[in-house]
């Protein structure tokens, strides 16, 4: 897939706010009722226009800390400020979260456009004035020509571009995206990537995602989040210092590979720990 | 008869369409020829076993008489069936808001649904009173209706997909558009499928209540099968029962109908497969 002529940023460039980061998650953590430590002492700052990933074993909580920062879910100790926590004139929370679930999450009973409206339903836009935002967020992930299909007639890909499509509507500023494309093949989900690194540099987003696959993180990220669990907790950052376009020779490069080894060893050295599992 | 699953569907046949109408039909004219010949053969007294003949010729004799039963009757039981499916539908949605109320009244709706109808009929009767001895059906066909309704609507409202729940929170929906943009539309195949089983019950209070009330209420079709049979007058028995078949075989394909009407394009049970 090629990709688009849009003005090439250097990593260096685009995170350069350092006086207040979009997301800022201080000493947070999250114990449920059953005693489980899902978090602990968390910190973390996302800045304009950066893509995180966040990886590590199943149960380190990076699933658990995306919905926090997404509003679902309370804190046990700590703050979170994103977007979410910012109140407009009238009082109501400023919702510029988009949320991607790791699966589509599409209501069956409605056809793709009507998915892709629900966010602007449920906050009160009428059909007529959604309609073209709507057409607008389906031409970004190419289902144009699939508006009023149903969920169940599309493939594995097409599903999840719906649902990147129904949290594009609302024209976030940040992306929470929970491991969407962990249930798709290979082909598809390297098509997904390339789409989503596009349209990140086209619309300039904030993305958080969560990812277990290290090729993935190390392929889409300005930087890698290390996490490891019981408790859930950070462990390590790497930044991948290699400047985007990123497109399929950044994915079979030396440099693709150095990252990953290197990521590889910090995730390793995270679940050091835990070998008796 | 607690939460029938609603897409229970025979796999397709591989059989040509046309085969399986044609099939059906040619087993009951064989079925009806051989009731007819032997019947002949073995000189049947007609008080036990009419011949087919002789029903239709029955059924014709008597045709705007039972068929105007037939309109008293289907007019009880799709009263009953609407009353019974507001009735159902609205405490559903309020057993899915509050836990303490479904708790605390879906046991007396289990007690009301096993008791069986036709005890309760002749409390209903002295309770409507000779006065209004028309309202007995309406009350018996009604509480026998109700009670697939109400359990498989209260299934399909807990039903929801707990991500689509997560996206409805993150999206700051509120009560009132989750139950209409979200719960309603999970608990409709379920709702649907507990239609298409009160639809027949509701025909079957309505026959009881006929039979127990008797002549009381005198003009419906269950009615009319007791008058008859009372007279030894089989073969007007046998065109009240067929009219009575027809009835219920016009609920239950009426209902298919709608439910494949609303389902058709999403539901499961209602696309085909391909293989």
């Amino acid at each position: 897939m090629p990709i688009p002529d849009v003005a090439t940023r250097e990593i260096a460039a685009a995170p350069a706010q350092p006086e207040r980061p979009l997301i800022r998650i201080s000493d947070v953590s999250k114990t449920y009722q059953n005693g489980t430590v899902a978090l602990s002492d968390v910190d973390l700052d996302v800045a304009h226009g950066e893509f995180v990933s966040l990886i590590g074993p199943s149960g380190c909580g990076k699933s658990t800390l995306l919905r926090l920062i997404a509003g679902l879910g309370q804190v046990s100790s700590g703050t979170i400020e994103s977007p979410l926590s910012r109140r407009d004139a009238r009082g109501e929370p400023i919702r510029d979260l988009g949320f991607v679930f790791q699966d589509p999450t599409l209501m069956p009973w409605a056809t793709v456009a009507d998915n892709v409206y629900l966010p602007l339903k449920l906050s009160g836009v009428g059909r007529r004035a959604a309609k073209p935002r709507i057409e607008e967020a389906l031409a970004m992930v190419k289902l144009g020509s699939f508006a009023q299909a149903y969920p169940r007639e599309l493939s594995g890909g097409m599903k999840m571009r719906a649902a990147i499509a129904r949290a594009l509507v609302v024209e976030p500023k940040v992306l929470l995206m929970d491991e969407p494309f962990a249930a798709l093949d290979e082909i598809t989900r390297f098509r997904l990537n390339n789409d989503l690194l596009r349209l990140w540099q086209e619309q300039r987003w904030t993305v958080v995602f969560v990812t277990h696959s290290v090729f993935e993180s190390v392929y889409l990220s300005n930087r890698i989040v290390v996490m490891s669990s019981r408790p859930g907790r950070i462990v390590g950052e790497v930044e991948i210092d290699a400047p985007y376009p990123r497109g399929d020779a950044f994915r079979t490069s030396r440099i693709y590979s150095e990252f990953c080894r290197q990521t590889s060893a910090e995730l390793a050295r995270a679940m050091a720990g835990m070998e008796e599992e | 008869m607690v939460s029938v699953a609603p897409h229970v569907r025979t796999a397709p046949s591989p059989m040509p369409r046309s085969l399986r109408v044609v099939v059906p039909i040619i087993v009951g004219i064989v079925f009806v020829a051989a009731w007819e010949g032997l019947v002949r053969y073995l000189a049947v007294p007609r008080f036990v076993l009419p011949p087919p003949s002789m029903i239709v010729t029955a059924l014709v004799d008597d045709f705007f008489p039972l068929v105007a039963s037939a309109w008293v009757t289907l007019k009880v039981t799709l009263s009953a069936f609407i009353v019974a499916l507001v009735l159902g539908v609205v405490i559903a949605i309020l057993f899915a808001q509050s836990r303490l109320f479904e708790m605390s009244l879906f046991p007396y709706a289990v007690v009301l649904q096993v008791t069986p109808i036709v005890s309760i009929a002749p409390l209903v009767l002295i309770w409507v009173g000779l006065d209004h001895l028309e309202r007995a059906p309406l009350i018996l066909a009604t509480i026998v209706a109700f009670f697939p309704i109400l359990s498989n609507t209260t299934l399909g409202l807990k039903s929801v997909d707990h991500n689509l729940q997560s996206l409805f929170d993150h999206y700051g929906a509120t009560r009132w558009q989750r139950l209409k943009e979200l719960q309603f539309r999970s608990a409709l195949p379920y709702l649907l499928g507990g239609m298409r089983i009160s639809g027949g019950l509701a025909l079957i209070g309505a026959v009881v209540a006929e039979f127990v009330a008797g002549s009381g209420t005198g003009t419906g079709l269950a009615w009319r099968i007791v008058e008859a049979g009372n007279r030894l007058n089989i073969p007007r028995m046998f065109a009240a029962l067929l009219l009575m078949s027809l009835l219920g075989i016009v609920i239950f394909f009426s209902l298919s109908a709608l439910e494949y009407a609303l389902l058709h394009k999403w539901h499961e049970s209602a696309v085909g497969r391909e293989s």
